[in-house]
């Protein structure tokens, strides 16, 4: 492993996020406008937007840094940059981790505009601090990236990079305890949603906001932390060197 | 032959299970060499198998005294593949800080690669928005950051002005000057005035191994082309 080269690769990316204004302003904007329209949406419904707007800041950048990562890792895979960077002195993890930090970064300036509106405009009400809440949309944005790595390899274009968001991304919405509590599925999806990372973030986020201790929130940041290291072990294999 | 930089021995290479180069044997030494052979001969995969980057089916690619691919070679070769691959989204200048960055060399090697391929006044411009000929300019300046010992190019004068065509092969004239083995490829015969040596290829075997003079001598031919076809005519 090279911090060098790991650091090359966050700041070219970066780099390449800047250029590119719109995608920048919707990686910004866009979860904490979709916050608004929920808050909107629940503002004469009680206290319904205390439950599932920490559950949306969980989901949203895991969502969007899955379509991101799994897109531009299909297009370094296709230019034949990644061929080239792979031909010079260029270990496979640190690309890999040049990518999940740069996201990262992207990651945490985003979370911090919507936890920000959410909690200093909107009233989210919160029995755990801020900064944590921060910190878990991160470690969900990072698990985005992850997967959005892994399955870029099982991908020859962009549309079906784009379709393995309805086949890897919703089932684990549906199945996190956003819609019915994890508790109340069938045993069967139960036992499903305990074994998808998304359930793990969503858990975290829930426990934020409901008790004041940390603990059981750090034991689901662990679970989800797992799942991002697993993610870029399967995503380094599935860089090859040599290719057919 | 202790010097060769490359030494190819029983290399086969079966793609979509069909055989693109059987037992092939090859040496190549300092100087430049040209690659030369019609579209799909398997130049490109001969290359990619010198880099490294091609799964081979058997035999053995020693390049520098070294399996090709290995890490120790990632320093020593430069390889530019035959579309362009840098990042449409940067500048010219950044594609080539960012692949600096990686190859642990400093920004004055930027500025002498950005110089050799006559890029100067571009350097500012998006990769995406250069020309196709300005867009393999830039990948060959990556490839030339490393003061690579081999150089392994596979068609970079394709569709460029004959003045530009000229100068760049003045410069792998000059690259090979300093010790470096350079490999072209091209499917354009008249390059191969240009060459110190000739490899004629054809259907994935090695039809000539030589001197541009030789070869054209020994086919009783005035230029290389009709060399060529004499090759191909005895060889059936």
């Amino acid at each position: 492993m090279s911090a060098r080269t790991t650091t090359a690769v966050a700041r070219r990316v970066l780099t390449q996020v800047r250029r590119d204004h719109r995608t920048l302003a919707m990686l910004l904007v866009l979860p904490t406008l979709l916050m608004t329209l929920l808050w909107w949406m629940y503002a004469d419904a009680g206290p319904a937007f205390d439950r599932l707007g920490p559950a949306l800041l969980a989901i949203f950048p895991f969502i969007v840094m899955f379509l991101v990562t799994s897109v531009t890792t299909l297009r370094e895979r296709s230019s034949g940059t990644l061929e080239r960077l792979l031909a010079m002195p260029m270990g496979r993890l640190d690309f890999l981790l040049g990518y999940a930090v740069a996201f990262g970064a992207v990651a945490a300036a985003q979370s911090a505009i919507a936890v920000g509106v959410s909690v200093g405009l909107l009233g989210l009400e919160l029995a755990g601090p801020v900064w944590l809440l921060a910190v878990v949309a991160v470690v969900d944005a990072v698990l985005g990236t992850a997967l959005g790595l892994f399955v870029s390899a099982f991908a020859q274009t962009e549309f079906q990079a784009v379709q393995f968001m309805p086949a890897l991304v919703v089932p684990q919405i549906l199945l996190c305890g956003l819609l019915v509590p994890r508790d109340d599925m069938p045993d069967v999806l139960g036992a499903v949603s305990d074994v998808l990372p998304l359930s793990y973030a969503v858990d975290a986020m829930a426990h934020l906001t409901s008790l004041s201790s940390t603990g059981e929130v750090w034991g689901d940041l662990a679970v989800v932390a797992g799942f991002v290291v697993a993610g870029l072990a399967l995503g380094a294999a599935t860089l090859r060197r040599r290719t057919s | 032959m202790m010097n060769s930089t490359i030494e190819v021995e029983g290399l086969t290479v079966v793609r979509g299970g069909r055989p693109v180069l059987t037992d092939l044997d090859l040496r190549v030494g300092a100087g430049v060499t040209g690659l030369l052979g019609p579209s799909g001969c398997g130049k490109s995969t001969l290359l990619r198998a010198l880099v490294g980057v091609q799964r081979v089916a058997g035999g053995s690619v020693t390049v520098l005294g070294e399996p090709a691919g290995s890490a120790g070679l990632r320093h020593r070769v430069g390889y530019v593949t035959q579309a362009a691959s840098v990042y449409d989204d940067l500048t010219v200048a950044e594609n080539l800080r960012f692949f600096a960055r990686v190859l642990g060399v400093d920004a004055g090697a930027v500025e002498r690669a950005v110089e050799a391929v006559d890029l100067a006044g571009h350097r500012d411009a998006v990769a995406g928005r250069l020309s196709g000929g300005q867009r393999s300019r830039v990948s060959l300046a990556v490839a030339l950051l490393g003061e690579p010992d081999l150089l392994v190019l596979d068609e970079p004068t394709v569709g460029l002005d004959p003045v530009l065509r000229r100068d760049l092969w003045e410069l792998f004239h000059g690259i090979a000057e300093r010790g470096a083995t350079v490999l072209v490829s091209s499917h354009v015969m008249d390059e191969a005035e240009r060459c110190d040596r000739l490899l004629l290829m054809r259907e994935g075997r090695i039809l000539a191994d030589d001197t541009p003079a030789a070869i054209k001598q020994r086919a009783g031919a005035t230029d290389v082309e009709t060399a060529f076809l004499t090759l191909v005519e005895a060889a059936a």
